[in-house]
């Protein structure tokens, strides 16, 4: 093309910035802040960062930013609506909600990591070896997805949760061995565009092992849409868990879950709205983060806009 | 509206910009010339700006890309002004245009003889036997052996060379005064190439078609077309009938043809170019009258 | 430079395809590459020049026949050290380096799937060889021109000194300058290290000026063989090299008119 507007900027811009990286740190460091630039400019974006960071910092200072100790019991002040002392009000034990929303925090985001890093990595291996070695391996490997993918999520779940007995940990692994068959999916799939591309063939053609091939070539090429994907996906996986939660399956009382908060407080959801409605507010708020986040995400990642 | 008296084409200080992170770009800075009734060469490299040139004309230059120009006139009517409705009845029966890939440019799941109708009704209301007869006709005209064969086929089942026929017969049936043929031919095999730059020969011979010819193949325009501009850089940089190209002054042009290998004499490395900055603001600026 | 084949092809053929769709691509061709020298494989799309060139570079292994590099005949599935021999340069220069890798991964790979040392020095010396300095080692792909990324693609194929290159297209996606580029590093490799190339290419110009020698294929056989001395004095002896190179001139109405379809 022809001549440009402006001059490259200098200083540490620059050097980020620049087409001649002379290390491979720079080039990485290079390649992230182009990628940060981009996420930068959508506003909506940044707010899912954000709310996901809050999550986070929330998280982490728990025991700092809570007013109350998330089990203490206050029988005489059971049920008050939100005021001075108790912002969000408190539930049918007189425990502060807030507190125990912020505890929850914890809690939800646990699930949120477990989840994520156990499902989409399940997905990556199965789905990259599949689409590369293709015949019988894929074969084998997708027909077992196939079935997978046949059982209702969440019933699949209730009968995990069933066999091993109720709690948070069960239910993560009950979320995470019914939600890795879409990650193979779109692992195998992006593998199949890739996997007949000339850089793959130069790269068999020095001798690299197939191990080699899918460990450095395909899967990096798989990573950023399975990253956005599970990003878009943490808002279910919250929901999931909340309603295992709900119904009794999940974190059993008295852990301040967001899930089984709800739910105990949906005997008073007439009288007494907040005991239920906050925690669903924290939910709404959360998993909207995740959305908005993934969306961005997916702008930037995308493969194809190199 | 159209004057018959003007010449087909007029172009006038166009430019085509692009609006970038690092400030705009621009494509095509400042072409002008006039087309007749001829073929008309646009020469350049990948960069160069000589596809945005032709697709500017019918106003197809992707968003957010911005067209300018101090004229921009088919037959007489300024084209940057025209309604969209307008643009639509231009586009087709006033001025064709032929991409690169027929496979990206024929709808996959019709038939070839029912694209090249309903092109042809689109433009004239014939009934339907009448507009199949006339895409016989014209599949005939771009010599595909069996027309009546060839059309009931799908995109995919046809190959390469005869997709670009099928898309030049669906270009041309509704006997556009001028077609705009962006690489239309360096998909295809060189033996193809020339029976597919022949049939367009014919056609521009034969219902005094004008048309401007983007490539990047130096001898194919020198051999093909009547006349060549030469762009480097979103600018013409040189201008001249195409006999007589190999008398081309201009460095950049020179480089170009010297670069080229060539079958008849034995040569050791051949001529690189280099490329002098002053290139990109001197010469004609695209003042050429035909 | 000594008078032994390089690479030695008989009766080569490549089937794809199952039952009633199966289509022969390559039927029958036998040629030979004599060591230090580079051959041209010419013909249109579909005519199995590029076939012919995967089955020797061990990219393809649904063949019949006998192919032989450097007096050792291979099979469908290669040794390691026969990637250290023969080495392969794509078309399209845009496909051809995985976009998430910088120059120096790229390099650096074949060096470490081949356990050799002092890959530093290696990828400096490559680099350089191909023209492109220490600074393009820690650039991305798109940071690169087309020229430039071409170059990259050379430079792996060399990274693990090879005796034979095998290119497809090398140029064909290129403009006209950078053609000439490329072409003239070619030429200037294959003099500093004794190369032996196989060029498959469309363009006849491109191969008179790059081999000594060529074969026309057309639907999967050969149509002939012939030293560029005779292509250039157009001493082509089957109608169908004599019909290529008339259209490689540029266009002319009448030959146009007078083309025909071989089989």
């Amino acid at each position: 093309m022809s001549a440009r507007a402006d001059s490259p900027p200098l200083g540490w811009r620059g050097w980020l910035t620049t087409d001649t990286p002379r290390s491979r740190a720079q080039a990485r460091l290079g390649r992230a802040w182009a990628g940060w630039t981009g996420f930068r400019r959508n506003r909506l974006a940044v707010a899912g960062l954000l709310i996901v960071v809050a999550l986070v910092v929330v998280a982490a200072l728990a025991p700092l930013l809570a007013p109350y100790h998330p089990y203490a019991q206050d029988l005489g002040n059971r049920l008050q609506p939100p005021s001075a002392a108790h912002w969000l009000g408190t539930d049918a034990f007189g425990r502060d909600i807030l507190s125990r929303l912020i505890f929850g925090a914890r809690l939800t985001l646990m699930i949120v990591a477990l989840v994520a890093a156990t499902a989409p990595l399940a997905g990556l291996v199965i789905g990259t070896v599949a689409g590369y070695l293709g015949g019988w391996v894929d074969t084998v490997l997708m027909r077992i997805t196939d079935i997978a993918l046949a059982f209702p999520k969440l019933i699949l779940a209730l009968a995990f949760v069933a066999a091993l007995g109720p709690g948070i940990e069960n239910a993560v692994i009950a979320i995470a061995i019914t939600s890795w068959p879409p990650y193979a999916r779109i692992a195998r799939a992006e593998t199949l565009t890739v996997r007949r591309a000339d850089f793959i063939s130069a790269a068999r053609l020095q001798g690299a092992s197939s191990l080699r091939i899918i460990l450095g070539h395909i899967m990096p090429l798989c990573v950023a849409s399975l990253i956005v994907r599970t990003t878009l996906d943490m808002a279910g996986v919250i929901l999931t868990a909340a309603g295992l939660g709900f119904l009794g399956l999940g974190a059993q009382p008295p852990l301040p879950e967001w899930g089984a908060m709800i739910a105990s407080g949906r005997q008073y959801v007439l009288e007494q709205w907040w005991v239920a409605a906050m925690p669903g507010l924290a939910i709404f708020i959360v998993s909207l983060g995740f959305n908005l986040l993934g969306d961005g995400l997916r702008d930037v990642l995308d493969p194809k806009g190199d | 509206m159209a004057d018959d008296n003007a010449p087909l084409l007029e172009v006038a200080n166009l430019r085509v910009s692009f609006p970038t992170r690092n400030g705009v770009t621009e494509a095509v800075r400042g072409v002008s010339f006039t087309l007749g009734r001829e073929k008309l060469g646009i020469v350049g490299e990948s960069g160069s700006g000589k596809s945005m040139t032709g697709r500017s004309i019918l106003r197809l230059v992707p968003p957010p890309g911005r067209v300018t120009a101090d004229r921009l006139a088919f037959r007489g009517e300024d084209l940057l002004t025209a309604s969209p409705r307008r643009m639509r009845a231009i586009r087709g029966s006033g001025i064709a245009m032929v991409m690169q890939d027929p496979k990206y440019s024929l709808n996959p799941v019709m038939t070839v003889g029912h694209q090249i109708a309903e092109a042809y009704r689109v433009h004239s209301r014939a009934g339907a036997a009448e507009a199949k007869r006339r895409a016989l006709e014209m599949l005939e005209a771009v010599r595909i052996r069996d027309p009546e064969r060839v059309y009931d086929r799908y995109p995919h089942e046809v190959s390469g060379g005869m997709g670009q026929r099928i898309m030049i017969a669906m270009m041309l049936i509704p006997d556009p005064a001028l077609l705009i043929a962006d690489e239309p031919t360096s998909a295809l095999d060189v033996t193809v190439q020339m029976q597919v730059l022949a049939i367009l020969d014919d056609l521009c011979s034969q219902r005094g078609m004008g048309m401007v010819f983007v490539s990047h193949d130096l001898n194919l325009v020198a051999s093909f077309c009547d006349r060549i501009l030469i762009m480097y850089a979103g600018r013409v940089v040189e201008s001249c009938r195409a006999s007589e190209l190999h008398a081309a002054r201009h460095p950049y042009t020179r480089g170009l043809l010297d670069s080229l290998p060539r079958l008849d004499v034995p040569q050791g490395d051949l001529p690189v170019l280099t490329r002098d900055p002053a290139w990109l603001t001197d010469g004609a600026g695209g003042g050429v009258e035909g | 430079m000594a008078n032994t084949a390089m690479i030695d092809i008989q009766d080569l053929r490549v089937a794809f395809g199952q039952g009633s769709d199966r289509v022969l691509a390559v039927d029958g061709v036998s040629l030979s590459v004599a060591e230090g020298e580079s051959f041209g494989l010419v013909g249109e799309s579909g005519s199995g020049k590029s076939t012919v060139l995967r089955a020797v570079s061990g990219l393809n292994d649904e063949w019949t026949g006998r192919i032989a590099v450097a007096g050792t005949d291979q099979t469908a599935r290669r040794p390691k050290g026969f990637f250290k021999l023969c080495q392969m340069v794509f078309q399209d220069p845009y496909g051809s380096l995985h976009p998430r890798h910088t120059v120096d991964r790229i390099l650096a790979e074949p060096i470490a799937i081949h356990g050799l040392r002092d890959a530093d020095t290696r990828i400096d010396r490559v680099l350089r060889d191909v023209g492109l300095g220490p600074s393009f080692r820690f650039r991305y792909p798109h940071q690169l021109s087309g020229g430039q990324r071409q170059r990259v693609a050379i430079a792996r194929a060399l990274v693990l000194e090879p005796r034979v290159l095998l290119l497809d297209e090398p140029t064909s996606a290129l403009d006209v300058s950078v053609q000439a580029e490329i072409l003239n590093l070619l030429r200037r490799l294959r003099a500093e290290h004794g190369l032996t190339m196989v060029l498959v290419t469309h363009n006849l110009a491109v191969v008179a000026n790059l081999c000594d020698r060529l074969a026309v294929m057309n639907r999967g056989r050969l149509v002939e063989e012939m030293t560029v001395d005779d292509l250039r004095h157009g001493a082509a002896r089957q109608p169908y090299t004599l019909q290529l190179l008339r259209a490689s001139q540029g266009y002319d109405r009448a030959a146009a008119e007078s083309f025909r379809d071989y089989a």
